[in-house]
């Protein structure tokens, strides 16, 4: 884990306490912060995150709202620009496509409108990508569709350790940040530092180390490559794994350095495959470091279609182990 | 509009004893300095756009001139205020330098914004603009938020200044969802904001009525949110103050929202490519016969003796020639450098890895600030 600060002791976590711990520190340290959103409070959060806050912080920082996405994301904004620190919960990332003109229109646009005068500090927050057969409309991957934006910043936690440490970074950070959890992870355990730590933005981890292939991913989808490695390990092929921890900013320098070694790509990426950040980074790939490559880059998304409902065709759908192991494979040719 | 239905929008009798009756001469000359001023600068903004010295949208706001003073006289100088693209009204009654102003439109390094935000987009920070925004109603949810900071500051932060913020919107944004739903927040966490509806007859070419319910009784609209609404004649700038004054004093104090209809219009197109086929050429002279300034001078001189006609004169020139001075600063000021200020106010904590084509950096310090 680099760049912890105050961290001390480690234990194992829940991804949602590791979350909460992030929003609780802040809190206590910063009497700027609040957290708003729909079910926050009195309901302890839709999917538990904020459970207890209410408890500590009472209801004039622990906000319960409407279903007013648009509502509540400029409300936000418009505290942050006078000094405030919001959180903003989205119960899920889904839903932020009716606060739209708020999240991508005005906030990663107000500083560089008002030509420096004002930024907005403000983090959104919430479950994004399949939850598990909730069909089309509530399985939303907005990291492509969104990233796209200049003056917005993006991160999107593996694990719970990161999940804290990215989330203070996020908190902390005077721009705003589109933080994407995933709801398939909330009960994911691992072992995370106690007290106050940050994870730096745009430093990807090396999750495994190898020579044949370099995987790139971000997220859930980290998880299925550290199962591709184990059974690619078996057969003797080995990868470096870049967990990117951030989307924007990209630590394409690390993804360079290790093409440069293993001379192989592929992305792994929970969103579409059209204009994806797979594209981007292969693109980047392709740019900085075309005469490294001994094969054209790979990419696995999601397949091309609507999310589907029926649990054997989301499968089918989804990212995993296998097609990343068939995609490596198929790269070097054994 | 007939002007049988024109003349029904005017709002009744004023009181015998006028709240701005205890105003000093200085209080009403400068209130018709500022609407001189806005008119003024707005004539000579829409003659550089003809030269081509502005691009993009452009609003005037000539005609409307009583609704910015008015209200703006009405609150403190670090009370937050936010409105909509037919911004410049605003911008210049709260006290942005002229120059400042013009130049943003020139699209020059003096701008408020540095020649990033445009005639649609003008910030403030030193007198509490929070811009200027272009999208239709996309400033409601900001209001509404400035209002919960000034709240939040005083009962968690401590502080104990109690402030109001003002946010202003077209008769179109009322159709908007994101007007809804900040009158909803704002009614249901009792935001002390107070929306103010210039309601200048028309959207671009919809008037009022093809676009809104309950068109001639909008403060329903805020009952609907439990929010105190009010209809006041935006032409006559002591009505204005008479009625606006308690309102703001009120939310202030009992940290409450409230809606306005201020009953205005505009003189010219909406923009400045509009023909204007969507309204008589009657109606806007009749409206003309009741012009806000007219109507302030008037009673500056004939009614409180405290201005000579020719004292009006000498005022006019003063202004010609600050307005004068603001286009030549425009076009006299250099653009903004590409180097470093296309990259720059992208980010206040820029890092590496941001964009794929190079870095961002921080740019020149803004001129306002
Ligand atoms: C969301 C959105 N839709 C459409 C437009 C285009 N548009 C700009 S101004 C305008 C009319 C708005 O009229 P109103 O709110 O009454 O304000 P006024 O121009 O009269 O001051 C329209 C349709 C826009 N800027 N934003
Ligand atoms: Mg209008």
């Amino acid at each position: 884990m680099p760049a912890t600060a105050a961290a001390t002791d480690t234990r194992t976590i829940t991804f949602r306490e590791a979350l909460r711990e992030a929003m609780v520190g802040e809190m206590r340290r910063d009497e700027r912060v609040f957290l708003i959103g729909e079910e926050v409070a009195q309901y302890n959060g839709a999917y538990k995150v904020s459970q207890g806050m209410l408890d500590e912080f009472g209801p004039k920082r622990i906000i319960d709202t409407p279903i007013s996405e648009s509502g509540f994301s400029g409300l936000a904004l418009g505290a942050a620009m006078c000094g405030l620190r919001p959180i903003v919960e989205f119960m899920s990332w889904s839903f932020s496509l009716v606060a739209a003109d708020q999240i991508l229109n005005n906030a990663p646009k107000m500083l560089y409108m008002s030509g420096g005068q004002w930024g907005a500090p403000v983090v959104f927050r919430g479950n994004d990508g399949a939850g598990g057969q909730l069909g089309s409309t509530h399985s939303w991957c907005v990291e492509a569709l969104y990233s796209n934006v200049p003056g917005l910043k993006m991160a999107i936690p593996s694990n719970p350790a990161d999940a804290k440490g990215l989330l203070t970074t996020a908190i902390r950070d005077d721009d705003p940040v589109f933080f994407l959890e995933s709801e398939r992870m909330l009960s994911d355990t691992g072992p995370v530092p106690e007290g106050d730590y940050t994870v730096p933005f745009g430093a990807a981890a090396l999750r495994r180390e190898g020579t044949d292939c370099t995987l790139v991913s971000f997220g859930r989808p980290v998880n299925f490559c550290l199962e591709a490695c184990d059974a690619l390990e078996a057969d003797g092929i080995t990868c470096d794994l870049l967990d990117m921890r951030t989307i924007r900013p990209l630590d394409a320098e690390s993804i360079v350095e290790s093409l440069k070694k293993t001379n192989r790509i592929v992305v792994v990426d929970q969103s579409w495959p059209f204009a994806s950040i797979a594209s981007e980074v292969i693109a980047q790939v392709c740019e900085r470091a075309f005469d490294w490559l001994d094969a054209a880059p790979r990419r696995v998304n999601t397949d091309d279609v609507p999310t589907p409902y029926a649990k054997n065709l989301e499968a089918a759908y989804l990212p995993n182990a296998d097609k990343i192991v068939a995609a490596v494979r198929s790269l070097l040719g054994r | 509009m007939t002007t049988a239905a024109a003349s029904t929008r005017q709002t009744g009798a004023r009181p015998r004893k006028r709240l701005t009756d205890s105003l000093p001469d200085e209080t009403l000359i400068g209130w018709l300095r500022d609407m001189t001023l806005i008119r003024e600068f707005e004539v000579r903004t829409m003659q550089a756009y003809s030269n081509a010295k502005i691009g993009g949208f452009c609003h005037v706001y000539i005609g409307e001139e009583a609704c910015a003073v008015g209200t703006l006289a009405c609150v403190n100088p670090d009370d937050p205020v936010i409105t909509a693209y037919r911004d410049h009204g605003h911008a210049l009654a709260r006290g942005m330098d002229p120059g400042a102003c013009m130049a943003e439109m020139f699209g020059r390094i003096t701008g408020c914004a540095k020649g990033k935000g445009g005639s649609m987009h003008m910030f403030d920070r030193p007198h509490w603009l929070f811009g200027g925004h272009g999208i239709v109603g996309a400033q409601t949810p900001l209001g509404a938020g400035l209002a919960f900071a000034a709240k939040y500051q005083r009962e968690v932060l401590g502080q104990d200044q109690k402030k109001v913020a003002l946010c202003y919107l077209g008769d179109g944004a009322l159709n908007q969802g994101a007007f809804h739903e900040a009158m909803n927040l704002a009614g249901l966490f009792g935001l002390p904001v107070i929306y103010i509806v210039e309601n200048n007859r028309y959207s671009m070419g919809t008037e009022i009525h093809r676009g809104t319910t309950m068109a001639d009784d909008l403060p329903k609209k805020a009952a609907a949110y439990g929010v105190e609404g009010v209809t006041i004649d935006g032409m006559d700038v002591l009505e204005v103050y008479d009625r606006f004054k308690p309102i703001a004093d009120a939310c202030r104090e009992e940290v409450r929202p409230a809606f306005v209809d201020l009953h205005t219009y505009r003189y010219h197109g909406h923009s400045m490519s509009d023909p204007q086929k969507y309204r008589a050429k009657e109606e806007v002279e009749e409206v003309k016969q009741r012009d806000s300034i007219d109507l302030l001078a008037a009673h500056l001189i004939e009614e409180r003796k405290a201005l000579t006609p020719d004292d009006r004169k000498a005022m006019q020139q003063e202004i010609k020639k600050i307005v004068r001075d603001a286009v030549r600063f425009a076009e006299e000021s250099p653009e903004p450098p590409v180097e470093p200020e296309l990259y720059s106010d992208v980010y206040l904590n820029p890092q590496p890895g941001l964009s794929p084509i190079r870095e961002y950096t921080r740019g020149a310090k803004n001129p306002l600030l």
